[in-house]
């Protein structure tokens, strides 16, 4: 068997016989004979995030989610320009006669509200509102399922033993009630909203990102890293987290759908945004009474809502189908 | 009870140097609990049960046994990678045991570990070149242009182009990145290394270009080995003495030529009896020697001599009451038998269905 050096001109013969060892297999005996092994030159650099991307990319509904999320977060953002009208002014021309709200016209293209406001507005402004609860309570959770999560798998013992637990005490409430306790409690804004909201949210996380630990724990190159001298914490945070990262990201697509809808229902009984600043929740709690002359107050509002939380649904299965197959090339 | 010190285990007769790790009745016992809020220990497994010899410097030596006898977890807990429940490991004369945080940090130089699995060694998500590079960062041996060129140093002593340190484990085949592994223990200068399995996993045709290397390094670098593996011709070709294990203990300790030619414990004989001749005709026609019985779950293991159980020589009254000590019962050769004295051992051959029995008269070499 003839390989060529490095120089195209030098030629070893290894002595090998016709045999059928793979390439890479060659290479491995160049090596060994003092030259290194080219497949270097063989084998293309493959990335791990390249194979990801591309295996989302072909998932069709997945891209729908994502497209309907970048527009959603393009009217957020752009409200106060793109907005028709101020959401919170009441026009006189927005009621009927009798003071019914008024159905799609040229001025207000959705129709306004119980107190003449245009509807299309207060659901762009509304969209700012589920999004930026929504995320930072997402986040405020991640950060504290992390942090537990973590702390649990990867030291064990007692530690463990008393996270878990409360994490199960917690689980274990019922989590409206315990939102409507605590925002009764102190006074509703969107911060205690936020806090109330991630308060109730970073069970299921810790959850999974402590089983996750415990699996990542076991491999050797944790062992590895430890003999190599790494402190707990570069372990933790160089060697776990980055495993983490693919749950991370899928929970936190699955879990933003679950607290946007969780504003909404909250801002539904009253508790959560309070009026003026329209809330989509609190546009169905509104104009619920009115179902039946006024359809469209609760028609466009819920299916903001069941639009934005299936876009995020669609992302977050794409994620996961994404990063499932593991397939380790060899 | 066991454990007492071997006699003159100091100093070797044929391999040069002076004692570079010592164990002393190591074990390590991994308690059982059962319930659910308060958990209560109900019993152990005795993974590895008064271990003592010495590994000197500059020699291999080789740790056989089956499956499940404790050689792994020896290895890793004289890394102090599981820690010791009794015992001591000393190194240099230092008890490792008792080392935390920053000063068993620093000890970490001296001794690394070669791993079995080549694809679960690595962290699938850092570049080859921070995975070699980690132990260089960590012990702060200098700077980001010094640790580069150290790595591209280390991958061309084990045969691996230097320009691929940007590229992810996954990218490489098995023997590849088992050499990377090797790079990465090599990478703080240690002089002792703990091969834990190197080659199982590797392809039958990788597997000698990876004890080559091995030996090259050994002779380049002047490294002691703790080679464990179950695979007994590769152990025979590599290892200066041997140690078989059996059920935590260790039975035997000789030198390589010695143990393969006339092993004196009864375990080590049925064992080299279960290797195969390459030969069909000669091995179509020899009689291994079959034990009865499976081996005693390490939860429990039989009172005395862990052996007695399935051991055709045991004696009732001694071999299930005391534990026997591994002792040099010849210059250079430790045995943990009762039956083995100065002039008298037994020998075990196939009896007529195959089973183990003691064959008349003593010793036959």
């Amino acid at each position: 068997m003839i390989v060529h050096g490095l120089e195209p001109e030098t030629e070893i013969d290894l002595g090998l016989g016709s045999s059928a060892s793979g390439a890479s297999e060659i290479a491995t005996a160049v090596g060994a004979a003092g030259m290194w092994s080219p497949d270097a030159l063989l084998v293309e650099h493959r990335s791990l995030w390249g194979e990801i991307w591309r295996r989302f990319r072909r998932d069709k509904f997945a891209m729908i989610g994502v497209v309907i999320i970048i527009l959603l977060v393009l009217v957020a953002v752009l409200a106060p320009w793109i907005a028709p009208h101020d959401p919170t002014r009441q026009y006189d021309e927005g009621l009927t006669m009798e003071g019914m709200p008024v159905g799609s016209s040229d001025q207000f293209l959705l129709g306004t509200d119980t107190l003449g406001r245009d509807l299309l507005s207060r659901l762009m402004y509304g969209a700012r509102v589920s999004l930026v609860v929504g995320v930072l309570a997402n986040g405020f959770a991640l950060v504290l399922g992390v942090i537990f999560g973590l702390t649990a798998g990867y030291f064990r013992g007692w530690v463990e033993t008393l996270l878990m637990r409360t994490t199960d005490v917690m689980m274990a409430f019922p989590i409206i009630l315990l939102a409507v306790a605590l925002v009764s409690v102190l006074k509703p804004s969107i911060w205690i909203l936020i806090l109330v909201i991630g308060i109730v949210y970073w069970t299921p996380m810790t959850r999974v990102i402590h089983g996750e630990v415990l699996s990542i724990r076991e491999k050797e190159f944790v062992d590895a890293a430890r003999l190599t001298g790494c402190s707990n914490g570069r372990i933790l945070f160089r060697h776990i987290l980055p495993h983490l990262v693919a749950v991370i990201l899928v929970y936190t697509s699955l879990g933003l759908a679950t607290t946007i809808l969780f504003e909404a229902t909250l801002s539904y009984i009253g508790l959560g945004i309070q009026p003026p600043t329209p809330s989509w929740g609190q546009m169905i709690s509104e104009g619920q009474n009115y179902y039946l002359a006024a359809p469209h107050l609760v028609i466009y509002p819920g299916l903001a809502i069941m639009i934005t939380v299936l876009a995020f649904n669609l992302v977050g299965d794409g994620l996961r189908d994404a990063f499932d197959p593991q397939q380790r090339r060899r | 009870m066991t454990g007492a010190a071997a006699t003159g285990s100091a100093t070797g007769t044929t391999v040069a140097g002076d004692t570079l790790i010592r164990l002393e009745d190591l074990r390590v016992h991994f308690p059982i609990t059962s319930g659910i809020v308060f958990q209560k220990k109900v019993g152990a497994v005795h993974a590895v049960d008064g271990l003592t010899f010495d590994v000197r410097r500059g020699e291999t030596l080789g740790l056989v046994g089956e499956s499940g006898c404790g050689k792994s977890t020896t290895g890793r807990a004289i890394l102090q990678l599981i820690r010791p429940t009794t015992g001591r490991v000393l190194y240099e004369g230092g008890d490792l045991a008792h080392l935390r945080g920053r000063r068993l940090r620093e000890q970490r130089k001296r001794m690394q570990m070669i791993f079995q699995d080549p694809y679960a060694s690595l962290n699938s998500r850092m570049t080859i070149g921070d995975v070699i590079g980690e132990p260089l960062l960590v012990h702060k041996m200098g700077g980001k242009a010094w640790r580069k060129a150290e790595v591209r140093r280390l991958l061309e002593t084990v045969g691996i182009n230097p320009n691929t340190l940007n590229r992810y484990p996954h990218e490489f085949s098995g023997g590849q990145r088992q050499r990377i592994g090797i790079a990465r223990a090599l990478a703080v200068g240690p002089n002792f290394i703990v091969c834990d399995e190197p080659i199982s996993a590797l392809d039958v045709s990788i597997r000698a270009q990876i004890i080559n290397l091995l030996r090259q390094l050994q002779r380049e670098l002047g490294l002691t080995y703790l080679f464990i593996a179950h695979d007994l011709s590769v152990v025979r070709h590599i290892c200066d003495r041997v140690a078989v294990m059996y059920l935590g203990r260790v039975v035997e300790l000789a030198e390589n030529a010695e143990l393969y030619d006339a092993p004196m414990h009864p375990y080590t004989q049925a064992l080299l009896s279960a290797v195969p001749i390459p030969d069909p005709e000669a091995e179509g026609r020899r009689r291994p020697v079959v034990l009865t019985g499976d081996v005693p779950s390490p939860v429990e293991p039989p009172s005395g001599c862990h052996f007695h159980t399935r051991c055709p020589a045991a004696r009732e009254g001694l071999c299930d009451v005391e534990d026997p000590s591994l002792l040099e019962v010849r210059p250079g050769r430790w045995a943990a038998c009762h039956l083995i004295t100065a002039t008298d051992s037994p020998h075990i051959r196939a009896g007529e269905d195959d089973f183990a029995v003691v064959a008349e008269g003593g010793e036959t070499a």
